[in-house]
């Protein structure tokens, strides 16, 4: 799932400066689930916003919603109503929630309140690691099952390179080395020939982001 | 020392602070003049936006009773709201409120004593504090 951290509070509030009544929209998908942006986040971030506010006497008004899905058109616009009532939306989804706003009210300044990080996986409570870069053509069925994009510093497609020591990265040293998990993984599911075929260079410039805006079309799923 | 009685809202998980408080009761302690007391099942039950959101609607501080660690009946619920105080308490820096004004202390199901003492070192705390300026 996408993962979000919240922006610094100070960067929020200068964000809102010239504002005296806001709506703090979360999303209660993905951002909910990493903490950054659902309806408890929600709460406290407009708490933390009003006493901020309050503390240097410039009262701050702040509606509280939280759509399922901030990123679908239908979830929303059921914010359409408390929207006329506000002078600027502060959104707690990720990138892709804040622009679905930005669509469909294209008169409201709207600001975001996390920073996406990352497409990731949850390690244990209060931890996420990214395993996807969503580079358009999956590999993942050469390598184990482990993603050298996200995983490798360098993205190598046919590691490890020299900088692999004792199954760490020479790049963060407390990241585990993605050639040497990749290594481990075929060897365990006695699969290592798999590492004699040599990966080919990826075609970002076709089928990722070097292109430009990427679309997925279903034309039978159009109504 | 301001002169006023700070408005504290204690937090009594259900297994340590809640029977303290009855045993405070029976023993006819002294209370300081202005505490509010929300039950709880449990301290994982508070929230952060709980206790900020308490301060916000006219606390001066706030004080959980809970159960001291390795003795929660759900085995990490106090484990759970000590994260989370700590997470508040970055918040509240940010926004410059003191981080006094939330405290924990850890209780046993019979510490009525201990709790009275400690939220009589609250309101003393508090009112060096003074008021809280975001009420």
């Amino acid at each position: 799932m996408i993962k979000a951290e919240q922006k610094p509070i100070d960067e929020i509030l200068r964000s809102i400066d010239p504002y005296n009544k806001i709506l703090l929209s979360g999303c209660g998908a993905c951002v909910t689930v990493c903490h950054a942006g659902g309806e408890k986040e929600v709460g406290l971030l407009a708490s933390a916003l009003r006493m901020a506010r309050k503390k240097i006497g410039k009262p701050l008004e702040v509606l509280e919603a939280t759509a399922p899905r901030q990123c679908e058109p239908e979830f929303a616009l059921e914010f359409s109503e408390m929207i006329e009532k506000v002078e600027a939306v502060v959104s707690l989804a990720c990138g892709v929630g804040v622009q679905t706003l930005v669509r469909h009210f294209p008169k409201m300044p709207i600001f975001p309140g996390v920073n996406t990080t990352f497409l990731g996986e949850t390690i244990t409570h209060g931890l996420w690691e990214e395993r996807c870069q969503a580079c358009g053509n999956c590999i993942l069925d050469k390598t184990g099952g482990i993603c050298p994009i996200s995983r490798c510093a360098k993205q190598l497609l046919n590691g490890p390179c020299g900088g692999s020591s004792k199954g760490k990265c020479e790049i963060k040293k407390e990241a585990d080395c993605a050639w040497q998990l990749i290594y481990d993984r075929l060897n365990a599911l006695g699969q290592l020939h798999k590492l004699e075929e040599i990966i080919p260079a990826k075609r970002w410039g076709v089928e990722s982001r070097d292109s430009g805006l990427r679309r997925i079309i279903r034309e039978d799923l159009k109504i | 020392m301001v002169d006023f009685d700070p408005k504290i809202i204690a937090f009594c998980c259900d297994q340590s602070g809640y029977p303290s408080l009855d045993m405070a009761n029976s023993l006819r302690l002294n209370f300081p003049k202005n505490v509010e007391i929300v039950r709880v099942p449990c301290g994982g039950r508070i929230e952060a936006h709980h206790l900020l959101r308490a301060l916000e609607t006219g606390a001066d501080g706030v004080i959980l009773f809970i159960c001291y660690e390795e003795n929660c009946q759900f085995l990490r619920g106090n484990l759970r709201v000590k994260g989370r105080i700590l997470y508040l308490h970055k918040i509240l820096e940010k926004i410059g409120i003191e981080k006094e004004r939330i405290e924990v202390c850890y209780l046993a199901t019979n510490n009525g004593v201990k709790l009275i003492e400690a939220l009589n070192r609250k309101a003393e705390e508090l009112k060096r504090l003074g008021p809280n300026p975001c009420k």
